[in-house]
């Protein structure tokens, strides 16, 4: 007779939102294992309905406080295509400094404040102010100076103010350009040590492959706000496209729907970017890559922190190089815009469907609208990474659970809590939309 | 001194505001020197149900939901409704412009008979509140002013007057000079004009006023040539629950 295993995990903590993860084990053999995501619906998509387009940023950012901004450049990348819009090369520039803000802003507290206490054995980073107060000090600071990067840019990292379609209300100065730069060369003070940390941390031991998913492009440049679609498996498409890689189907046991493109699942996130495109990212980064030992391709799930923390570093020198050119060219500030609702119809409006298609944080993020020629909102949707991946983490779930069933059932749950937790999960996010399953209770 | 056990709960919301907390930096550990925060889900594994003060964020979108406020107003001596979806029901209030059946399948199609919802109602609508902190996200300076009111039992009242003042003392250009609407004649001051500050309009996260200048807001539109029509169109983007009475 093998071994009854049951592992209930209900409102899984550390991660943004709310999903339960049942892990099911009778007689040895795996009966049941998922992740039940129990969010409440918010109804966005259904919201957004006859709002004008020149709202929907304002709105969608709403959708999520920790990737604010990535909702904020999908929506925007959108809705420009949407109506045809097409933004200066110094918007674009600001907005992949914009983006590189937030993953470097969401990563450093994921790696710190929400997975580091499971590879300290704590329950929080509350007890680590006492043991390791250097530590919890130091995450604080550098989370507090993206913060302060992304004010000075945007006016505030949640739900930015500045940045709408069109381009900026507001641009930064010289003096301001100096100030970020001076926060992020402090910041690059901080890396070191976070690396030295990351060196120490061990993760546990698992391989699953699959497929991985994100932006890739034809220059050097490490894709993050353009591109086209692509994976691992060789999929290669336009963005317009991206409901063939989504693929949302039904699943037997429940009423959600997952994703999945060329096999059974798909994973995005860092790990994907890393395993698509590694060759495309900062000296330094790869450097710390090499010295963590993750290379393409990684297929142990856990290491998506791993690959975090390289694209903290990708980030923060890419975000430095950014700005020194900017510094160099100077900000037209001519472009800084008023828009509104439009009704002084600064930007032209024109009926059509657009995509937007931006890696945040956790993954590759599509929002998709359509408007009238009024520039009235007729349809929307929005796939978020976190659906993407659930797929995928109940896959790995379903591998690992037999491999592990000799440890204590206390051994097992944590290790189901760090693996969903590697994923970075945003419940929140991913629940106000397609991808949720309902649970009793 | 005995440390005030303070918890933090998550509605319907995008836990933005919590993340807040989380941008004070080192502040936080001057905070955390008079606080003993025993749960906070999105940061912390740690639960407990002994607790002084409740901070609440979101609102109220479930039955379920409605369960558990009820739950935490019991054993909570103050309860701080943090953040506009909890303060006045935000965003996710614009929900209750459309029939609630029409947007579930719209947006979960067959499978929508399996999301419990009801109207969005704030907090206050559904238990008795005793400090608020609006803003979306809220204003980490007032959120600091309340949560010194509520460990030393002193009232905080949101101020009453209209972001303008703020702005006109932040010295910005009005948003009507420059040929579009803005909210702040009718919206809550204590977020200083933030978004105006950046350039953008104000979009009424706070609230509205308790007595709004009615005719210099219709002198204001009728200037600028603006239907009303067109400005409750906006209000209604986060303050759609008004419309609600209390949830019997």
């Amino acid at each position: 007779m093998g071994r009854n295993v049951k592992v209930n995990v209900e409102y899984l903590t550390r991660v943004e939102g709310h999903g339960n993860i049942v892990v099911n084990v009778k007689n040895g053999k795996l009966e049941e294992c998922r992740l039940d995501i129990v969010e409440s619906p918010r109804f966005f998509e259904g919201m957004l309905i006859g709002r004008s387009i020149f709202e929907a940023q304002h709105i969608t950012s709403r959708i999520c406080g920790i990737c604010a901004c990535g909702h904020t450049l999908a929506s925007i990348q959108a809705a420009e295509d949407a109506i045809g819009f097409i933004p200066s090369a110094q918007t674009t520039q600001l907005r992949k400094l914009l983006l590189h803000l937030e993953n470097l802003d969401s990563h450093l507290l994921h790696i710190y404040l929400l997975v580091a206490p499971d590879l300290l054995g704590v329950k929080s980073f509350v007890p680590l102010i006492k043991t390791h107060n250097d530590v919890v000090r130091r995450a604080l600071r550098m989370k507090k100076s993206c913060n302060d990067v992304c004010d000075i840019l945007v006016g505030r990292h949640v739900h930015p103010i500045s940045s709408i379609v069109g381009g900026f209300t507001k641009l930064p100065k010289e003096k301001d350009l100096d100030a970020m730069l001076s926060l992020l060369k402090v910041l690059r003070t901080d890396m070191k040590p976070t690396i030295e940390l990351a060196k120490t941390l061990i993760f546990p031991q698992f391989e699953r492959e699959t497929e991985y998913v994100g932006l890739v492009n034809d220059s050097d440049e490490y894709p993050m706000l353009e591109g086209d679609l692509g994976s691992t498996d060789g999929l290669r498409m336009n963005k317009k496209d991206y409901r063939k890689i989504t693929n949302e189907f039904i699943v037997s046991h429940s009423s959600a729907k997952h994703a999945k493109a060329s096999r059974e699942s798909y994973m995005v996130g860092a790990l994907a970017r890393v395993n698509l495109n590694f060759d495309k990212l900062h000296p330094k980064a790869k450097a710390v890559a090499n010295a963590i030992g993750l290379k393409p391709i990684t297929t142990n799930s856990f290491l998506n922190t791993a690959a975090q923390l390289v694209e903290c570093v990708h980030s923060l020198e890419d975000s430095i190089r950014i700005i020194e050119e900017l510094k160099v060219k100077g900000v037209d500030r001519s472009q800084e815009i008023v828009v509104g609702l439009n009704e002084n119809g600064a930007i032209k409006v024109k009926a059509g469907t657009g995509v937007g298609a931006v890696e945040v944080p956790r993954g590759i993020l599509f929002h998709e609208y359509e408007v009238d020629k009024k520039g009235k909102i007729v349809n929307a949707n929005c796939i978020i990474p976190t659906g993407q991946n659930c797929n995928n983490i109940e896959k790995d779930m379903q591998k690992l659970v037999p491999e592990v069933l000799d440890k204590k059932q206390e051994e097992i749950t944590l290790l189901m809590e760090m693996l969903v937790r590697a994923y970075d999960p945003c419940i929140s996010c991913s629940a106000h939309f397609l991808n949720v399953k309902y649970i009793n209770g | 001194m005995k440390k005030v056990k303070v918890a933090f709960f998550d509605f319907t919301c995008c836990e933005g505001c919590q993340l807040q907390v989380a941008n004070m930096g080192e502040m936080l550990l001057d905070v955390l020197d008079l606080i003993e925060v025993v749960e906070f889900r999105e940061v912390m594994s740690e639960k407990s149900n002994d607790y002084d003060v409740a901070i609440v964020e979101g609102s109220i979108t479930t039955s379920h939901a409605v369960e558990r406020i009820k739950k935490i107003r019991k054993t909570a001596k103050v309860l701080i409704a943090y953040g506009s979806c909890a303060a006045i029901g935000g965003i996710n209030g614009m929900k209750n412009n459309f029939k609630l059946k029409e947007i579930r399948e719209y947006v979960y199609q067959k499978d929508a008979k399996h999301f419990d919802t009801i109207p969005t109602h704030a907090v206050h609508q559904v238990v008795p509140v005793d400090y608020t902190v609006p803003g979306c996200p809220v204003y980490i300076p007032e959120f600091i002013q309340v949560l010194k009111a509520a460990l030393s039992g002193l009232p905080y009242n949101v101020p009453d007057n209209a972001v303008c003042v703020e702005c006109k003392l932040n010295e910005n250009e009005c948003m009507f000079d420059k040929g579009v609407t803005c909210l702040g004649p009718i919206t809550r001051a204590g977020c200083n004009s933030w978004c105006i500050n950046n350039g953008n309009i104000c979009y009424g996260c706070r609230g509205m006023v308790s007595n709004p200048a009615e005719n210099g807001q219709k002198d204001i539109l009728e200037k600028h040539k603006i239907s009303l029509e067109w400005i409750e169109n906006k209000m209604n983007m986060y303050n759609k629950s008004r419309e609600l009475g209390e949830l019997k």
